[in-house]
């Protein structure tokens, strides 16, 4: 597809703009033209967080995405919302640990991902975001060793370099979820 | 090619004022532009610069005033409502003839309004910014790169005309990523006989100052800076004209709402309707002649702003009021989507046949 819109929406702290931002860095070593547009304010703090990512073969136009390809419903608020908003044919990824209805539209393809879960069960309750992240890229094909590698290293800062492994290891268990 | 990296909107302004030699800065935090204080905050320490969190925005304007009348290059920044506090110290930079650089990263108004992207502040920007007889140069980024690669014009512009530049951005283009490129080559800056940096006991004293008791003097001084003024009018124009070439319609936007009305016209063109764009980078000045040749070929000219039609008002003026108009725009906070900027495109369409 020559342009993809991911939608990331959530709880403030679960990671949002964090996962975003990876895709974003990856579209970007890809040599894709990229945009990302977090929401902010108020809503930020404790509310809904959510982040617009849109990567692209042509420069990009709208920087908001009001119909998602790729929607990430992290918390039921944000799948009540989004959900209508998903294309025709578009793909939606639920953590069905937080979320315990279905989805409803039969349109969209959808996987069902306890993310949550499975982030404490391993060990990194706030790698949630990246379990779902490795998911997006099995599914949807784009899981590049080299350019998830290169992303990881510019969203985690040096100091956090550590943070690296555990970030591949999410990665990891999404995509075998 | 030099390596992008992802930057904020707001980032990227800051770190393209330092390139440029900004190492004064003086602001107040306010949603959504707090993003360049804090950037200026934790680099200007390291680099030798002054970051100066200042007890109000008419202090921070005010201690912008006193370096540029040193000649370094400053800035300060701000959105709406702290950018109306400041009103009063661009008038009296304008009067002073004074060069610096303002950012406005807009928000929803009137009052404190709220936080979400607008453009409502363009009567504000470019034809009143403060009381008196006096323009600003008003940048109007619509990407992050242009965030970046205006302040440095920006820095440019107010040193060669003594003028406040003005960079009239949004919330969203202040909280965006995208990727950006700052390789620059800065021009040194141009010399600045009058700035007030000492007389070693080898020239007059150089005297900044906005207040002119003498009436003629007064008008004088108006006279000069408004011959100025037309220069610029007549050098500085930036815009950029996208599917312009066989437009029937065109739509006048900028930064975010130009964003929007691309996806619309990419759409609109599928449907074989004749539309194009003409984007003003610079708002003051506006580009006249540009809506001018356009009113040649197209019938009908679209504003799509976040206001209520304020830039709407200067593209009539352009094109002398010869066409048809319409106003697509969403306010306080809310932007057009494509498909409302494409629905007016097709009614405009619709009303030619």
């Amino acid at each position: 597809m020559a342009t993809t819109q991911y939608l990331f929406a959530g709880f403030g702290g679960q990671g949002i703009l964090f996962s975003g931002k990876f895709l974003a860095y990856k579209g970007l070593t890809e040599d894709k033209q990229v945009s990302w547009l977090p929401s902010y304010g108020p809503e930020m703090r404790g509310g809904t967080a959510s982040c617009s990512v849109i990567l692209s073969d042509t420069p990009v136009g709208s920087p908001i995405v009001s119909k998602p390809d790729v929607l990430v419903a992290m918390n039921l608020p944000s799948l009540d919302k989004y959900e209508d908003s998903v294309v025709s044919g578009g793909t939606i990824f639920v953590d069905s640990a937080l979320i315990e209805r279905k989805v409803k539209r039969t349109d969209v393809n959808v996987y069902y991902i306890p993310a949550t879960k499975l982030a404490s069960d391993n060990g990194m309750p706030t790698l949630a975001n990246m379990i779902i992240v490795g998911k997006i890229l099995k599914e949807l094909g784009g899981y590049n060793e080299e350019t998830v590698n290169a992303a990881l290293k510019k969203v985690i800062s040096a100091k956090r370099a550590d943070m690296l492994e555990t970030n591949l290891k999410a990665m990891n268990i999404g995509a075998e979820n | 090619m030099a390596d992008k990296v992802l930057m904020k909107g707001n980032e990227a302004i800051a770190e393209a004022a330092i390139i440029a030699g900004c190492r004064h800065y003086f602001g107040y935090p306010i949603t959504p532009q707090t993003e360049i204080a804090a950037y200026m905050a934790k680099r200007m320490p390291k680099i030798g610069g002054c970051f100066l969190q200042a007890e109000s925005e008419i202090a921070a304007i005010n201690m912008v005033y006193g370096v540029a009348s040193t000649g370094l290059r400053v800035m300060t920044s701000s959105s709406s409502p702290g950018i109306s506090l400041k009103g009063e110290g661009l008038s009296y930079l304008a009067g002073a003839d004074l060069p610096s650089l303002v950012i406005n990263v807009q928000r929803g108004g009137p009052g404190l309004g709220g936080i979400q992207p607008s453009q409502s502040d363009y009567f504000q920007a470019t034809k009143a910014g403060g009381h008196g007889d006096f323009r600003m140069l008003v940048l109007a980024p619509s990407s992050v790169q242009e965030m970046a690669d205006l302040t440095v014009k920006g820095f440019e512009l107010a040193d060669k005309y003594r003028m406040t530049s003005m960079i009239l951005a949004d919330g969203t283009m202040g909280q965006m990523m995208e990727p950006v490129s700052l390789e620059y080559d800065i021009k040194p800056m141009p010399e600045k006989p009058w700035a007030t940096t000492g007389t070693k006991m080898e020239r007059e004293h150089n005297i900044v100052n906005s207040l002119f008791l003498q009436p003629d003097a007064l008008e004088k001084s108006n006279l000069e800076r408004f011959e100025r003024y037309k220069y610029i009018e007549e050098n500085e124009v930036m815009y950029e004209e996208y599917m312009m070439d066989d437009a029937e319609i065109c739509i006048a936007a900028f930064g975010i709402a130009a964003r929007v009305a691309k996806n619309a016209i990419v759409e609109a063109r599928n449907k074989g309707i004749k539309v194009g764009m003409i984007r003003p980078i610079t708002l003051w000045p506006f580009p006249t002649k540009a809506f001018e040749a356009a009113a040649e070929k197209a019938h009908t000219f679209i504003s799509v702003e976040l206001s209520m039609g304020q830039m709407l008002e200067d593209v009539k003026l352009a094109t002398k009021c010869k066409g048809e108009y319409m106003l697509c725009s969403r306010v306080g906070g809310m932007i057009p989507s494509p498909e409302e900027v494409l629905a007016a495109i097709e009614k405009a369409n619709g009303g030619a046949k």
